[in-house]
């Protein structure tokens, strides 16, 4: 009953720590504009645009599409901003695909974006709140208990989480766009460099980064109007779970495993280890790598470190299973895009778009993103061809 | 007066904003007895589980909260870890341990400090029982617990953590 | 396109401040008032889930996922965010029944203005680099635009009084409202100005407070035997940032939207229109076109209380009420976001 959408334009910017020679609006212009430019389109041939992005107190401007309405050219046209937490990024790109698989529009742009330098993002995700103790944790905080968990489970090797960081990196050297360069990057330097919430070391964990990320989807009677192949969306789920509640699984949440279930239902995979030919997974810190190949369904309870250490998942390695090619998360996270980055770096897969990064004959990609305390998923399941 | 006038490529613009911040109604019924040193948590009329700190509703069933159940101040090593970045304003210097931490009684987990240990000795199902200040410096606040120490108790097994009655291990 | 049935709606009252309510115990009233009209439970019992706030009017960074606590969201829901009124909430919601991945949806929005000094903490919509650094607050610029209508003759203040004087009144028969009352236009008008052109009478009182939606496919509706409105139209269109390149005293967008919502397909019995300043709401009804015999904001309106982020959702959700209960056939309701009206939404509603 779904209208069938595709990915007709994608457009980022370079990722960075600091895009000191843009403004906010310069910024998700520069997205949107080679957005349009790889779809062969122009501004009006767009009818509404999606905007997504992590808590405004990243930049400190409070719901910024207000103010970004001129620079993504939506004056007269609807605008609708989304917040997810971390998700952000795919849920944005879900609701825009929700326009056009709704009927309701034929052809959108979606942008996200992050300008953290701006403000600061640790102490916006920590701000003190009154009442409660300050322990200035941050993301990397509330994560390494859960790893510790995962660790204990599965007893995996100390270095599962050193050999995704490397490999992350080397994929990341692959893309001209990746904030962080690293081709050099070594299992040593990364085993050596500063433990920061035990067992999460500074390399094991993303960078903060400025960007943005934007895309076109069109309704298939208008795809034919741009001139690359496109990404045909196969299917596109969300799902979301309280942040603490009683026996609340948190290694393996259940919220992860309903929507990937439910994304690979629509798109009739029932081994996604097998039926797809790459993922980009949202790994900010890089023992999420085996613990969501287990989420996600391509490795048993226990045995996702086993994948990552055999190399399935290293392009470099010849792995049948690629993830994160773009170099991912671990390589440029700015927050409120790096969810669409997935998408798109899936999209830009199967439309045989990724230049050096790029899964030879790439037909089927997996794009993940997840936020909070890993309580809201979204995922979409791109295709080269048409179901 | 400069030779060449150089671009200007940014303004800082502070923003200070002053909030009120209210603590829920469950929230203000726990903050009132943990200004008297005794730490409450709220059982789900639903599922029965009890939640400390109580914030008014079970968010599994997604109904309110209304039950008070006395906790005591014992809670297990549910995990945790090690920290190298200092909190502002606070004397435990890093490396230092956050755990997240199961009162006996409890069944859901909430982070703290742990000190006077041995961080490479901290670890899953480990005892521990909170430091509080000193009475006179009671506040609203759940860091009238300085941090939690570890005890000499058994270690509890995992599938137990979060399970364990108000009486502890033993009861 | 799939027909949009409203099945529910609820909403707190207008309150000065919440005190000691978290948002979890601000939400959960409204969220069990809808369910409990519709039969349900929980939001297992529907197909998603939308919600609408803003965290900077709380000063949290992630106040909305305190909110998705009060759901009962085990085993884990379709949910979703919008960091706007929850009438976009409503809006993200149509499109997820219409693509036919849910047959219903809940909705809600709701916000603690009172936390913070809400027309400051606005200012920061503002563009960054040239306007929120003169911390010009939402209050001075409706200002402006009261100015530019009172210079242009499009107004007076007497219509300005006259706005609020029926709002107060009609307010009366509204159980939720902050401020309701006879009140002379004489007396309106011998108020000294807040921020002048406008007195503080001219001004919505804003409130705490959240509300809740339910809204589902025709045959969901029949499914569950309640009485429905159908949502024939609804559209949203947003204006140029710039203050300067708009003309403050035409609400193109209003205008748009409401053009593409199929506003003037039939009579417009009931407008409720989210008008925080009294001229907006001139501005507004001139933007629909509204005629005579439409009778504006039988709910007082948002002078009656504006629960921010809520606001949106609720005008649409006091037309509801009043089709369900047989009052009128047809209405429009309206919401917005921005300085000066620069973000508007239109939705009809119809009786079934």
């Amino acid at each position: 009953m779904a209208k069938l959408a595709a990915v007709v334009g994608i457009g980022q910017t370079r990722y960075k720590t600091r895009r000191g020679d843009v403004s906010i609006a310069g910024l998700v212009r520069e997205a949107a504009v080679n957005a349009l430019a790889d779809a062969g389109l122009g501004w009006d041939d767009i009818e509404a645009v999606v905007i997504g992005k992590a808590p405004d107190m990243f930049e400190g401007v409070v719901m910024p599409e207000i103010y970004l309405t001129d620079a993504l050219g939506c004056n007269g046209k609807p605008m609708l901003r989304v917040h997810t937490a971390g998700s952000v990024g795919g849920s944005t790109a879900l609701v825009a695909a929700s326009h056009v698989q709704s009927g309701m529009f034929k052809r959108v742009l979606t942008v996200t974006f992050e300008k953290q330098s701006e403000s600061n993002a640790m102490w916006a995700l920590s701000t003190p709140q009154p009442f409660s103790v300050h322990l200035n944790a941050g993301a990397g905080g509330y994560f390494a208990p859960i790893i510790r968990e995962y660790m204990r489970r599965s007893n995996a090797p100390y270095d599962v989480g050193i050999k995704v960081a490397v490999k992350d990196r080397l994929h990341g050297a692959r893309n001209p766009l990746a904030h962080l360069q690293l081709p050099d990057i070594t299992m040593q330097e990364v085993e050596d460099s500063m433990m920061l919430w035990d067992p999460i070391r500074f390399l094991e964990a993303c960078p903060s980064s400025d960007g943005a990320c934007a895309m076109v989807i069109a309704a298939e009677e208008l795809v034919s109007e741009s001139p690359k192949a496109p990404a045909w969306i196969r299917g596109v789920a969300m799902r979301s779970e309280p942040t603490m509640y009683a026996g609340r699984e948190e290694v393996s949440p259940q919220a992860g495993r309903d929507c990937a279930a439910d994304v690979y239902r629509q798109a009739g995979i029932t081994d996604p280890r097998r039926d797809l030919d790459c993922a980009e997974v949202y790994v900010p810190f890089s023992w999420y790598e085996p613990m969501w190949l287990e989420n996600l369904g391509f490795a048993e309870p226990g045995e996702g470190w086993k994948l990552t250490m055999s190399g399935a998942t290293s392009l470099d390695e010849g792995g049948d299973i690629p993830w994160n090619c773009s170099g991912g998360v671990l390589c440029s996270n700015p927050i409120g895009a790096s969810g669409m980055i997935r998408f798109a770096e899936a999209a830009r897969q199967v439309r045989g778009d990724a230049g050096a990064h790029q899964v030879e004959g790439a037909k089927l990609a997996l794009g993940h993103a997840y936020g909070g305390g890993a309580q809201f998923f979204a995922m979409w399941v791109v295709g080269a061809d048409k179901p | 007066m400069s030779e060449q006038a150089e671009d200007i490529t940014g303004i800082e613009t502070p923003v200070y904003l002053q909030y009120h911040f209210t603590a829920g109604s469950a929230p203000a019924r726990f903050l009132s007895r943990i200004r008297e040193g005794v730490l409450t948590g709220q059982r789900c009329p639903r599922c029965s589980n009890v939640y400390i700190p109580p914030r008014g509703s079970c968010p599994a069933c997604g109904v309110p909260t209304e039950e008070e159940v006395v906790l005591p101040d014992k809670a297990t090593v549910q995990s945790f870890t090690v920290v190298a970045i200092p909190i502002p304003n606070n004397p435990i210097k890093p490396p230092f341990v956050i755990a997240n931490l199961v009162l006996d009684g409890a069944n859901i987990s909430f982070i703290h400090l742990m000190s006077e240990c041995e961080n490479s000795a901290v670890h899953i199902g480990q005892r521990v029982q909170a430091v509080w200040k000193p009475e006179e410096e009671w506040t609203y606040a759940m860091d009238n617990i300085r941090y939690f120490k570890p005890i000499d108790e058994p270690d509890v097994p995992v599938d137990q953590i979060g399970k364990l009655p108000i009486t502890g291990l033993e009861g | 396109m799939k027909d949009i049935a409203i099945v529910a709606f609820s909403q707190s009252d207008c309150l000065a401040q919440a005190g000691a309510a978290n948002e979890v115990e601000l939400i959960m009233p409204q969220l069990h008032a809808v369910f409990q009209q519709v039969g349900l439970n929980n939001a297992q019992d529907v197909d998603f889930v939308c919600s609408g706030s803003c965290d900077y009017m709380q000063g949290a960074a992630f106040a909305f996922v305190a909110g998705v606590d009060a759901l009962g969201a085990v085993p884990p829901i379709k949910e979703s965010h919008v960091e706007m009124d929850a009438a976009w909430a409503l809006y993200e919601s149509i499109l997820k029944i219409r693509m036919g991945h849910a047959d219903s949806a809940l909705i809600y929005g709701f916000g603690r203005a009172s936390s913070g000094e809400l027309p400051t903490v606005l200012s920061q919509q503002l563009d960054p680099y040239y306007l929120a650094p003169l911390w010009v607050d939402t209050i001075s610029l409706a200002a402006l635009q009261a100015r530019m209508m009172l210079d242009q003759e499009l107004l007076t203040e007497r219509d300005m009084a006259e706005v609020v004087a029926r709002c107060r009144r009609s307010a009366m028969n509204n159980p939720h409202a902050r401020l309701s009352g006879e009140v002379s236009i004489e007396s309106l008008l011998a108020e000294p100005g807040l921020v002048s052109p406008l007195r503080k009478s001219d001004c919505a009182p804003v409130a705490d407070g959240a509300a809740a939606m339910i809204i589902c496919t025709v045959e969901q509706a029949h499914e569950w035997s309640v009485p429905y409105a159908l949502l024939s139209g609804i559209d949203h269109r947003i204006e140029t940032h710039n203050l300067g390149m708009r003309d403050l005293t035409n609400s193109v967008s209003t205008r748009l939207a409401a053009q593409t919502a199929g506003v003037a397909l039939g009579p417009v019995e009931v407008a409720e229109l989210y008008a925080p300043f009294s001229h907006q709401e001139i501005i507004l009804s001139r933007a629909l076109d509204l005629k005579n015999d439409t009778k504006i904001n039988p709910s007082g309106g948002v002078m009656a209380g504006n629960l921010m982020m809520a606001s949106g959702l609720s005008r649409i959700g006091e037309v509801f009420k009043r089709i369900v209960a047989g009052e009128i056939t047809r209405g429009v309701a309206h919401a917005t976001s921005g300085p000066c009206l620069q973000h508007n939404l239109v939705a009809v509603l119809e009786s079934a």
